[in-house]
Parts: structure tokens; sequence; C-alpha cells
């Protein structure tokens, strides 16, 4: 069995390498079938898989807030309707995918891995750059996938315990990585999300103004984006919202986020498009 | 022309055990122990960046003396295993036995093939739901495991503090009075001198808490190992919430207000010269 767990022999010579300390490096030297862009691709044709969609992220006075809708699609279905697509990188960061879902989520997994492997050996946190460029070469190594369908864009917001700052990293195919300043927005929904958020977004709010905002957002990107999911007050289905700040990251719970979502969807009552 | 003399391989494996033996003897001692709530880990170690008590994983740690560069080597091997095993099985899936397991094969083929054995001994120890579902191994230098039922002391004086373990340590001792224990035999010289009082910056202390969620192990420093050693303060356990201070939160140290984090220095990954030797 190749992964060494065998348990007769000793453990092989890349366990006991020594200089580095990034998880990818060692699995790709080891047990390159585990990574997520590892596998032999079938020549042409393309994969119908599902594809999770819109992922907002806006900074406010004291970090950082991303929050994505429960929706994957596959073509003209809904292939899952609670599916979580912002998850916690570390404790403090996180990552929201837009993409083929299975691929991101495997990346994000990947990813993880990646940020608590360097904290054990090295005994230190990374710096958000640190955290975005390794994301960034995740992203690189699966362009062969992207240039046959299977593309995954992430998006990274991070607390910048340096500056004290809620910062936002954007990727595309190539694994390329912006910085983004204010808000961003990504996958399939993100113009319209990216809109709603140029009217709502101030310098200086508080989280509970950010929240909404992220909400509101995502209310929009479903308003007008098919494959974006909206509030679904029948299943009781929220968005998934992270907020990142000093203390760490934290997802809302559900109680609180019932609690926006209802009172926006009191507000549009008879004023769709949210005017004010 | 040269012929090599014969050695007989009892002569040969016996010299080997000789020399790993005297290496380790040499460095300080490390305490593991159980307590009610937990595992603790104490060691006689002033540095504050070359650790000889480290997290392998959620529940499962690993402690060790004798040569740093050895054992470095193999805690890094242990956080590896322990990752790739967790990414792709389950988190659930990553046991101590699995990792002692590999660690004796590692130990033991390094014995009987490298030119000189590793000088080390190590503790892989995983705390459970229960105290009695905790485990805690211990292998030696040519790869010979023993499962140790609740406490260990290894290098150095290990011998003496072993003895006053047996005759005081209890099942269900509070963390304060495990660590005051463990303090206090480490402090005693085996062969009847005057005891060394080890102060909080002396030593390196660290526990496998079982009542916390996911990653378990946290360093404890500061005003809260204080407290935990002092036999008047009533602090017995540590507490349920992490420092609020901004940065990595893998030490407990019962300050309120932020302190600036000195980080660690990186130089762990081993290469270039030889590290000294903090035993």
């Amino acid at each position: 069995m190749s992964l060494g767990f065998g348990g007769a022999g000793r453990l092989p010579a890349a366990f006991m390498t020594t200089g580095s300390s990034s998880f990818t490096e060692f699995i790709s030297a080891h047990s390159p079938e585990l990574l997520p862009s590892g596998r032999a691709l079938p020549v042409g044709g393309t994969v119908e898989a599902p594809h999770g969609t819109t992922i907002v992220a806006l900074t406010y006075e004291s970090g950082v807030v991303m929050a994505g809708d429960r929706r994957a699609t596959m073509g003209n279905l809904i292939a899952n309707r609670d599916m979580d697509k912002v998850f916690a990188a570390d404790e403090y960061s996180a990552v929201g995918i837009a993409g083929t879902a299975g691929l991101a989520i495997e990346v994000v997994k990947l990813f993880q891995v990646e940020l608590e492997h360097y904290e054990k050996i090295e005994g230190t946190l990374l710096s958000v750059e640190g955290k975005a460029n390794r994301l960034a070469s995740m992203i690189r190594a699966n362009l062969a996938m992207a240039m046959q369908g299977l593309s995954v864009v992430p998006m990274f917001a991070g607390f910048d315990l340096d500056a004290m700052a809620g910062r936002i990293f954007s990727y595309d195919v190539t694994g390329g990585c912006y910085e983004e300043h204010d808000h961003h927005s990504v996958g399939s929904g993100s113009l319209f999300a990216r809109g709603a958020m140029k009217k709502l977004w101030r310098p200086g709010m508080d989280a509970a103004a950010a929240t909404r905002v992220a909400v509101e957002a995502l209310y929009d990107a479903a308003d007008d984006d098919s494959a974006t999911g909206g509030p679904d007050l029948g299943r009781r289905i929220w968005p998934t919202l992270a907020v990142v700040d000093a203390g760490g990251l934290r997802f809302l719970d559900d109680n609180a986020l019932a609690a926006v979502v209802e009172l926006i969807v009191a507000d549009r009552r008879g004023n769709p498009g949210g005017a004010r | 022309m040269t012929m090599p003399f014969y050695v007989s391989p009892e002569q040969l494996m016996k010299d080997r055990a000789d020399f790993a033996r005297k290496g380790i003897a040499r460095g300080r001692s490390v305490v593991v122990l159980g307590y009610d709530r937990g595992i603790a880990f104490v060691a006689d170690n002033p540095s504050r960046a070359l650790h000889k008590v480290s997290e392998i994983y959620d529940r499962i740690a690993f402690a060790a003396v004798g040569k740093y560069n050895e054992f470095e080597n193999l805690r890094v091997a242990g956080v590896r295993y322990a990752d790739l095993r967790g990414y792709s099985y389950d988190r659930r899936d990553v046991t101590a036995r699995g990792l002692a397991n590999a660690y004796a094969q590692t130990l033991g083929a390094v014995f009987t093939q490298e030119s000189k054995p590793y000088e080390v001994e190590i503790v892989v120890a995983e705390v459970g739901e229960h105290a009695d579902e905790d485990q805690i191994y211990r292998l030696m230098y040519d790869g010979s495991v023993a499962d140790e039922q609740g406490f260990i002391a290894m290098g150095g004086t290990g011998d003496h503090i072993t003895a006053g373990l047996k005759e005081r340590w209890r099942p269900g001792m509070n963390l304060g009075d495990a660590l005051a224990l463990a303090v206090e035999l480490l402090g005693q010289d085996p062969s009847g001198g005057p005891s060394r009082t080890l102060t909080v910056t002396q030593l390196e202390v660290a526990v496998l808490d079982r009542e916390r969620p996911r990653r378990t192990f946290r360093r404890l420093a500061g005003p809260l190992l204080d407290a935990l050693l002092s036999s008047e303060n009533p602090v017995k356990d540590v507490p349920a919430d992490d420092d609020a201070a901004p940065g990595r939160h893998d030490t407990l140290t019962g300050e309120t207000s932020p302190v600036s984090e000195t980080a660690p220095s990186s130089d762990d990954a081993a290469g270039g010269p030889p590290e000294p030797d903090p035993s």
C-alpha cells in the first residue's frame, strides 16, 4: 500500500526528509495520487458535475465577513440545497468556493491540512499573505482540469494580525492572486452581489451591519441568478456566514441568521429591489 | 590486506544499546502523567523554542528526551504521518497506537541497520473520552514499545522519578497536584544532594485536555502555571477558554491583557549545522 500505513517496515524516506513544512510538498513526494490535481484526465469531453455558486466577502470596522448561498447546481437542476461553501481555513481565515464543488471541497480540505501542518511543524501561524499564496499555488496546480471545464475559483478572507484588519483575496483559474479592497464576490451570481455591495457597503460598519449587507447581497444575487439559492424560509435553510476578527473565526448560528434573513425578506415585501 | 575483527552479534547489539543509553541518560528528564481531566507533560527544559513536548494531532502528543536533531526528525515524521492519515481517512482515524507502531518500526530499523542508533526515548500519548481510555506508549532507542499505565519518566534521573511516581501518583489526581508532584520529583537529586526548586521559566509544561473539542493540546505558561504549581492557590485545572489575546492559541497563560507573543524560532525544521542539544 503506497500510503505507508501497512504497519510493517519503517516510515518511508519522505516522512524523514528535513526542510519542508508544507503538507502539499510532502504528499506530492510521497503519494501524489492524493492531490486534487493528481489524477489523470480523459482526453476531450467535459464532465457534468455539481457547481457551487455565489460567495461574498466584505471588510468591516474590526474584521471581515464571508457568506455563501447553499445551492449547488448541475446544468439546469439543483444538485444540492444545503451545501456549505464557506469553510474555516484556520482560526483566523475563511475560504469560500465557487466552481466544481467536488474538486473545490477537496482543495479546501487540503488547504486546511496545509495550514494546520505548518502551524504544528513551525510552531507559529502563517502570515495572511503566506496563506493566500499557498492557496494560489493549489489553484495553479489545477489549471489542467480548469481547461477541461473543472475549474475552482476560491475567495480567501483572513484577519491580518499585524495590521489588525480584515483582508480579502480573490483568484483566477490560472492561480493569480489579487488583493481586493472593501468587498468582493465570486461565482455565477457575483455580478449582482457586487452591484448590491457597491451600494450598501460603508466604511467603518460594525459586524451586524456587515452581516446584513452580506445576506442582502446574496438575496440580490439569488433574485437574478437562477443558480444562486435565495432565502428558503420553508425549509429554514440560511446562508453560511463566517465572521473573522481579532478573536478568531466564528460561524453565525441558525437563529441569528434566521433573524437577519427574515428582516430582509420583510423589508423587501413590496420593494423587491430593496430601493431606499 | 586488513581483515575486520570478528565481533559477535550479541556484543555489537550490546555496544549499540550502551551507546544509546548513555546518550539518553545525559539529558534532563521528562515526566508524562495522567490526571483526572487529561494527560500532563512536564519537562525540565529552559528553552522556549526547542521543545521536548509537542502536538501531533487532535488528541495525540509527543514527548522525547535525547538528541534534539534526532527526535525533532521523528516528531516531524509523526506530524506528517498523522496529517496524512487524517487527510486520507478521517480525523478520528488517527490513533496513537498506529503512530507508536510506525515509530517502533523506524527506531528498530535504525538501531540494527544504521551506523549509529538514535539516542532518543519517546512517549506517544493519546487522551481518551474517559481516563481509562488514555493511552501512553513509551518507545525505546531499539524500537521496543511499552504500553504504560498512568505515568512515565524518562531521561536523566528517570529511574528515580519513576520510583517516586510509583509511590505517590494516584489515578484521578487533579492537574495542580499532578504538576506539583512531577516538578518536585524533577528537582530531586537521586544521589542525595539538595533538591533544586524548578521555577516556571525552567519548565516546559503541556496538557492534553480531554474536555476540549478538536485540538486538545495546550502549553501552560505564565501566571496560570504559577497558580497551578503553588499549593495555596485554589486553581487546580486549566480554564475552559483559551487566552483572549489575538494570535496562536496554543498556550494558556491566564493573562487577561493582550501580550506580545514572541514567535518561536522557525529553525525547528532540521538542516544546516547540528542543533545544540537542549537536554
